[in-house]
Order: C-alpha cells, then structure tokens, then sequence
C-alpha cells in the first residue's frame, strides 16, 4: 500500500522517496501535477486553467495579490475546498499520476500523505503530545505503544523538539506564535505525508519566527514535495525552487524562482514582483 | 510650517499649566464617575442580596420545622398532615431523580442536534430547524402538562411500553405495574422542556468553534464525523457542560407540567414506572391549602432543601466546568 513508515535521520538529506510500481519500475513520488483545473464558487469563478506542476525535493512558491486564487487551489490539491457549500470544478489534480478526485481516491486517505499548514497557527487545545500524535490516533495509523517515538520524530523534523521536550504534556496552544506553527508542521509530519502544502505559514509571526519557519522549510524540503503559497515575495525568492505568479485566478507565469525574479517573461509579473501592485 | 503665525494669532491667555497641576489633575477623580460608580456598585450588590434575603427568608420561615423534626425530616417519607407528621425524602429523590432521567434523555438528543444543524445539516435547513426547536421553549409549562396527560402518558402506555414489557421488564427501574402517571413521565416530559436549552446553547458553543479546528482535524485525515467526535466536542466541552448545567437547573425546579404527570404520591421507589413526588409539586399543592403551621413550616423547609440542592448542583456543575476547561477552547490560554 503506502510506503512503509522507516525512521529518518533529520541531518543527512534524505534521497527523493521512491516507490516500487507493480511492474517493477522505479519511481519517484510525491508529484503533484494541475492540469487545466478551473474552480467556481457558486456562478464566480475562481481559477482558470491552472496547469502547473509541483515536483518532489523542491519548494514551489505560489506568489500574486490577496484573493487572486493561491489558497483556493492549494486547498484543491487536498480537497478541502470542496466541502465549501456550492463549488465545482474543472480539470484535474493528479497526485503521482493518479487523480485526487478520482472515485477510488479517499478524501480522507489522500489528507494523510498530503499534510498541510494553516495561516494561523490552529493547534488543538490538547497537550503537545496529542497534538502530534493526533493524526496517527484518529487514522488508526499507528499502535499507541508507537506513538512517543513517532511524535519525537515529527517534532525533530520540525525543529521543535529541544523546545518542547519537557513540556509534551503542556497545552499546544500555551506555546509561543512560532512554536505553536512549528507544532502545527509536526503535527502534520506526524502522517509522513509525501506533500506538504503550506499556505501563508508566517504571515501571523514576527520576523524570528518567521526566519525559523523558512529555515525549517529549506530543511524539509529534501524529504518532501513543498508547495508554499505566499504574501511575502522575498520569501518566495529565498526560499523556493519554482514559482507561479497567480493574478485574477490565473496561473500568469511559472518556472524556476530565479527566472521569475531575474527575467519574468510577462510583464504583469514584471509589475507584481517589481511592487507596482499587489 | 513655521509655529510664529500661529503663535501670534492665537496668543497665550490662559498660563500654561505647570507640572504639578496637570499631576493634580490627573490624580483628582471627577465627580460624576463617583456618583456613576457607587450608583452600579449599589445595583450590583442588590444582587446578591436578594439571594441572600431569600435564603434568610427561607431558613426562618423553615425554622419551626428544622425545631420540630431536625435532620430526620430529610430521611423521613411519611408526609401526614393530620398528624403532623413530615418528611422529605420521596421529595428529595423525586426531584432528583425525574431530572437525572430528564438528563439521561435530553443530553444526547439536543447534542445530536446541535451536532447536525451545524455539521451535517443541508444549509437551508440549518437556521430553520434551529428556530422551532429554540421555539419549545416558549411552550408554557402547563400546556406541557396536559399534552403529559393527554399525549405522553397514554402513548407511553398504552403503546410503547407494551412493546418493550417484555425486554425491560426484568430490570429492578422498569418494575411493577405501569398506570400512567409516573417518573418516567416526569422524566420525559422535563427532557422534552429542557431540551431546547441544551441543544440552543450547545450549537451556540459549536458555532464558536474556529473553522480553523474544524480544518486542521479534516486536513489530518479524519472523517467528518472523526473531527466533530475529536476535535469539535472536545473544543466546546466546557461550554456544552454549562448548557448541560442550565438544562439541569430548569428540570429541578420545573413545577407545573410535573406535577401534572408524576403522580404526586409519597413514595421512594426504584422503578421509573411507579409515581412520584417532587420538591416543586408539592410546595404548589399543598401551600395554598396548608392547615397547620408546622405544614406551611414544613413546605419552606422542604423548599430550603431545594435551594440548597440547587446551590449545590451549580457549585458542584462549576467546578466541573473549571475541571474540563484545561484542554477545551473556553476558558484555556487559546482565547
């Protein structure tokens, strides 16, 4: 089924995940790839044809103004945003050739390797432990005999765990801003997902924090396929591969991080990176 | 931009206010906040003064009685008033009893309620069907009753009862002969009145969880159904206590429509079929119509009782909410 759980060391990057496909070949995964997906909130329109692929072992930065769709879709790859009332969509999403809104495809399923970080931090108002061990439990996932090292292994992933340590039985939600986002990314981790989609994840948190959460995410990104959607264009350029420029719901421009903030091709991305508008 | 033009046109009349006087000023409390203040702290301590004056009221008029028969009144289930003989404690346990089973039937169906019309509900329905059932409790108590009497307890009778007779029947609370009037008729007709109140505050509580929550759970791969159970629930559990507790307290000291449907005998019986007493019955019962003084003593002692149950229940109801509140949303550093 899924690829077994196999602990990983947090200092030696990881070699791209890979699994064994029934006819023998090798491949890697974690591969998200859009293609011509639009989406409408009742009669509006929200995204037009966005084709675009996010690859494993890179960060992929989703840039543009507020409200011009970069959240919608990213909360389209794991389906969350079709439990808004009145939407549809066109298009499709596959993840690791495989459609996420395909009949066989869990919802449910898919949400355990494709985790995801809110723009707040949300822990859940329980101890830190049952924060992270929250995913694990409610899928069934792992023995309860288990989960201490599980839950000490995503909060070493998410640079947490000296922090936190001696205070697993204190609440998520006692910890600071920063801590509380680093919670929230191991509580993600926590599945070992094959996806991590991020969206705006340092916009509620000051500049140390803010630094912290980016360093971690350089630091994840050799061992899963990152999609990121941000505000903030200096951190699309410090710390992505690829970008896409999303303006009035469409994908304008993408391609890696360095040609779209050297020599963007379209002028509205031009424009936008530039600090014309947005 | 210059500050001379200005200067010149408006000169200084009035000297400019030295250090210590603008600290005076500061300092010195104008006369109208203290007028305002005492006036609100007066109304506000009225407060519990009327509580207090009840419970004086209560305790002197229940004097002769607490001189009479002491603590014994409350172990006592005669209630005699040619002999003057009293004692509370069919009372007691009727009152506690009918809404323990008021409880038992409300607190699950107002949660599924609330839990539907927020988290599974079609969205039209939603608001709709939370407006007629917040509607129930504008029913007046007395018509309650009648629908007890001329509704509940024959269905309860002649319909259902004999259709789980022989799968309960073996159980010492289903025991003994169904008439109709009794404390499971009490009992559901308290948790149809008090229902409305537990399901509208619950889905007040539920509404107030941040989408945020409800996200993440889903976002971690559990099912709808998985978030509610372990994110929603937990999350709102302080607040879904106190509409338990609010529940709690309307079904003790509910009067009229169980009085009508309990049966109003004196008796301590284990079996929800047999009939009751409760505290509130019988001090409208029997008030008007007291013959002795050591009845209408009695019928205050009985109500001091109340009281106290119900000063006990909240503290104790209290208490849990501050128990349970570490870990849920209410009450916790999260707001």
């Amino acid at each position: 089924m899924s690829a077994a759980p196999k602990p990983r060391p947090a200092i030696v990057p990881a070699p791209p995940r890979t699994r064994v496909t029934p006819g023998g070949t090798v491949r890697v995964i974690g591969t998200l790839l859009a293609t011509n997906y639009s989406f409408w909130y009742g009669p509006n329109q929200a995204l037009h044809d966005i084709t675009v692929e996010a690859k494993p072992n890179a960060v992929t930065a989703l840039i543009g103004p507020s409200g011009c769709g970069k959240s919608t879709f990213l909360r389209s790859i794991n389906r969350l945003q079709e439990l808004s009332p009145r939407t549809r969509h066109t298009g499709d999403i596959a993840f690791d050739g495989e459609s996420v809104f395909a009949r066989s495809v869990d919802p449910v399923e898919l949400r355990r390797r494709i985790g995801m970080v809110f723009q707040r931090p949300n822990p859940f108002p329980k101890s830190v432990f049952d924060n992270v061990a929250y995913g694990p439990r409610v899928t069934g996932a792992a023995r309860e005999r288990d989960l201490p090292r599980i839950v000490e292994r995503a909060l070493t992933h998410a640079a947490l765990w000296d922090e936190v340590k001696d205070r697993l039985d204190d609440l998520g939600t006692s910890l600071s801003g920063g801590q509380q986002q680093r919670l929230c990314i191991a509580r993600a981790l926590a599945h070992e997902p094959e996806v991590l989609l991020m969206d705006e994840p340092c916009s509620a948190l000051d500049p140390i924090a803010t630094q912290k959460i980016e360093e971690l995410i350089v630091d994840l990104k050799r061992e899963y396929t990152i999609v990121l959607v941000t505000h903030n264009m200096q951190q699309a350029a410090r710390v992505s591969d690829y970008t896409g420029f999303f303006f009035l719901g469409r994908l304008v421009e993408f391609g890696t991080t360095q040609q779209i903030f050297t020599s963007p091709r379209d002028e509205r991305t031009e424009a936008y990176i530039t600090g014309r508008f947005g | 931009m210059t500050d001379v033009p200005a200067a010149s046109l408006e000169p200084e009349v009035v000297p400019r206010p030295t250090a210590e006087e603008r600290w005076r000023a500061l300092r010195t409390v104008s006369r109208g906040d203290v007028v305002y203040r005492s006036l609100l702290t007066l109304l506000t301590l009225c407060l519990p003064a009327v509580l207090l004056v009840i419970a004086l009221e209560l305790l002197v008029a229940a004097l002769p009685g607490i001189r009479a028969m002491g603590l014994s009144f409350l172990v006592h289930s005669e209630w005699d008033a040619v002999h003057d003989r009293f004692g509370a404690l069919p009372l007691i346990v009727g009152t506690v009893y009918s809404s323990a089973i008021a409880l038992v039937i409300a607190v699950p169906l107002a949660l599924a309620c609330a839990v539907f019309l927020t988290e599974f509900a079609p969205r039209w329905l939603r608001q709709p069907v939370a407006t007629l059932i917040e509607l129930l409790a504008a029913v007046p108590s007395v018509i309650y009753g009648l629908w007890g009497i001329f509704v509940l307890i024959p269905l309860l009778r002649d319909h259902l009862w004999p259709v789980v007779k022989p799968v309960l029947h073996w159980l010492p609370i289903f025991s003994g002969v169904f008439y109709g009037p009794s404390m499971l008729a009490a009992g559901v007709i308290l948790a149809i009145m008090i229902l409305p109140y537990i399901a509208a505050v619950t889905r007040e509580v539920l509404l107030a969880v941040p989408p945020a929550q409800r996200e993440a759970g889903l976002a971690l791969g559990a099912t709808r159904w998985e978030t509610v159970w372990t994110v929603i629930l937990p999350y709102g559990r302080a607040g879904i206590m106190g509409a338990v507790i609010l529940g709690l307290g309307r079904a003790l000291g509910e009067t009229m429509a169980v009085t009508m449907v309990i049966g109003n005998n004196h008796q301590v019986a284990l079996s929800v079929l047999k009939p009751g007493y409760t505290i509130a019955s019988v001090i409208a019962n029997e008030f008007a119509e007291s013959v002795t003084r050591l009845q209408v003593s009695s019928l205050f002692y009985v109500g001091l009782v109340l009281f106290v149950i119900t000063l006990v229940v909240n503290a104790l109801a209290r208490f849990l909410v501050w128990r349970v509140a570490r870990g849920s949303g209410v009450g916790s550093t999260a707001l």
